[in-house]
């Protein structure tokens, strides 16, 4: 489980987040959703350090992350698996040798348990024989399965996706979707996906937090989103014609 | 605050050789060409240029090849090469790294628990250091080669009095000298270009300019450092 309690961030004296306190489930695939310049990456980056937030906590089962040190971090961070929206692959290393970093930086395998580990990782992202391309030769869906493969290899306790979804037919993000679902629930990680899709929000939305100008505006499922009276909320489930005329239908 | 981070006791060491070796292949050997040419012209240029000023007959012919060698020892291959190479090699890490800023390459190293500044700035900065000295070395080499070639074809001075000329009152302190100089502005070509690849935020305009920022602060840095050493080493 993933708490945050009362994280406030201001960039030059703008504030950008103000007094979220949340808390995320093991086990679930928690959404952090809202409009483009809500604070929603921000917040994400505040909870996995790579953003220091100017007040409150973060807590990683329990454990205070905010007052730990460089290196306690480090131990934190070996947990942690992230799906970056651009895939974040690096390009001078093939997907094989993409997945395995961690493994080499991090663990004591042998070279063939690596090996093992990495072809595992890319079979259950339902890849097999790119081994030896290169991220610039794979497709936009490839390589966010390549991101997710080489974001589960440590068996992470919690996992974080940046808008897995961005820049991918529909078709494909329903793939990566079901990917993180069926991850979350078959390793019991405490996932957090930031998005703005809502068939993403639909589909795999256990637990949702919808940011507003930096503020916990509403939290909920991916039921009780549609039935949701805020006119904000609305503003971005309902944006779309689909969604629009879905909210008729069931009405 | 960078260098601070960039010398902190590396996670792995084995992956850190694995990556000097690919930033010495990558880096240096990659510049070997493109060292080789410039070299070459550049002391055919010299003796040429030496011969065409040189009208008096109290002067002996073989001033010309004494005129080269020392030219190109002391300051061509050092500190030409270096500005070169701060061109070459400084805009490819400038823009390397700040792809990998832009791009969330970094981030994913910090997200890993990797401190992302040292592994990816020590093995550049190791790389340089260990085979710049061989490519200035080398560069000597071809430099005094291509005043031999001018010599033998254009005929301004016999070969000779050229060999003569570049084996006259040798002091070997002349190679120490350009090879101190050239550990110095290896540190320069890579770190610099790394601060400034390592610190983008934007998109490739900003990468464009951290490329351009660093490669014209690395040379500024190289001309005030090589006065400083000259001064301290010759003076």
């Amino acid at each position: 489980m993933i708490e945050l309690r009362n994280i406030s961030k201001s960039f030059n004296g703008k504030k950008v987040l103000n007094d979220i306190s949340v808390s995320f489930e093991r086990g679930k695939t928690n959404l952090i959703i809202g409009a483009s310049g809500s604070g929603k990456s921000v917040l994400t980056k505040c909870t996995v350090g790579l953003i220091e937030p100017d007040e409150g906590e973060v807590l990683y089962d329990g454990v205070n992350f905010t007052k730990m040190t460089v290196d306690e971090r480090k131990e934190v961070r070996t947990e942690i698996g992230m799906l970056f929206q651009g895939g974040a692959l690096f390009d001078s290393q093939t997907v094989e040798e993409n997945v395995k970093f961690p493994l080499l930086m991090h663990s004591k395998m042998s070279k063939e348990e690596m090996d093992e580990r990495v072809n595992f990782c890319l079979d259950r992202v339902n890849l097999t024989g790119v081994n030896d391309r290169y991220p610039a030769e794979i497709s936009g869906g490839m390589q966010k399965r390549v991101g997710i493969a080489r974001a589960i290899a440590l068996k992470p306790k919690y996992l974080f996706c940046d808008e897995p979804n961005s820049g991918l037919d529909p078709k494909t993000s329903i793939l990566i979707d079901d990917l993180i679902k069926e991850i979350t629930e078959e390793y019991q990680i405490t996932t957090i996906v930031v998005t703005h899709d809502m068939n993403s929000v639909l589909q795999i939305g256990e637990k949702i937090l919808f940011i507003h100008e930096g503020n916990n505006y509403w939290e909920g499922d991916k039921v009780s989103i549609l039935e949701t009276e805020k006119k904000e909320l609305q503003d971005l489930v309902f944006a779309s014609d689909l969604m629009r005329k879905l909210k008729k239908v069931k009405k | 605050m960078l260098m601070a981070r960039v010398f902190q006791k590396p996670s792995k060491a084995s992956l850190y050789r694995k990556q000097i070796i690919y930033e010495i292949d990558s880096l240096g050997l990659g510049s070997f060409g493109i060292i080789t040419i410039i070299s070459v012209f550049m002391g055919a240029v010299i003796t040429l240029q030496t011969a065409s000023n040189i009208d008096s007959a109290l002067i002996p012919a073989y001033t010309v090849g004494y005129t080269a060698r020392q030219s190109i020892i002391l300051e061509f291959s050092p500190t030409i090469i270096a500005l070169i190479l701060a061109g070459k090699v400084g805009s490819n890490i400038a823009s390397e790294i700040g792809t990998m800023r832009v791009s969330e390459q970094i981030d994913a190293l910090e997200i890993m628990g990797i401190n992302s500044a040292s592994y990816i700035i020590v093995p550049k900065i190791i790389a340089a250091i260990f085979i710049n000295p061989f490519l200035v070395v080398w560069s000597m080499f071809i430099g005094i080669f291509g005043g031999y070639v001018v010599a033998f074809l254009s005929g301004v001075v016999s070969t000779t009095d050229y060999i003569y000329g570049i084996q006259y009152d040798f002091d070997s302190f002349g190679i120490y000298y350009a090879l101190i100089k050239t550990v110095f502005f290896a540190f320069i070509i890579t770190a610099i270009p790394s601060y400034y690849g390592y610190y983008v935020k934007g998109g490739a305009l900003e990468v464009g300019a951290a490329s351009t920022k660093g490669v014209v602060s690395s040379s500024i840095v190289i001309l005030i450092v090589n006065y400083v050493l000259t001064q301290i080493l010759l003076i």
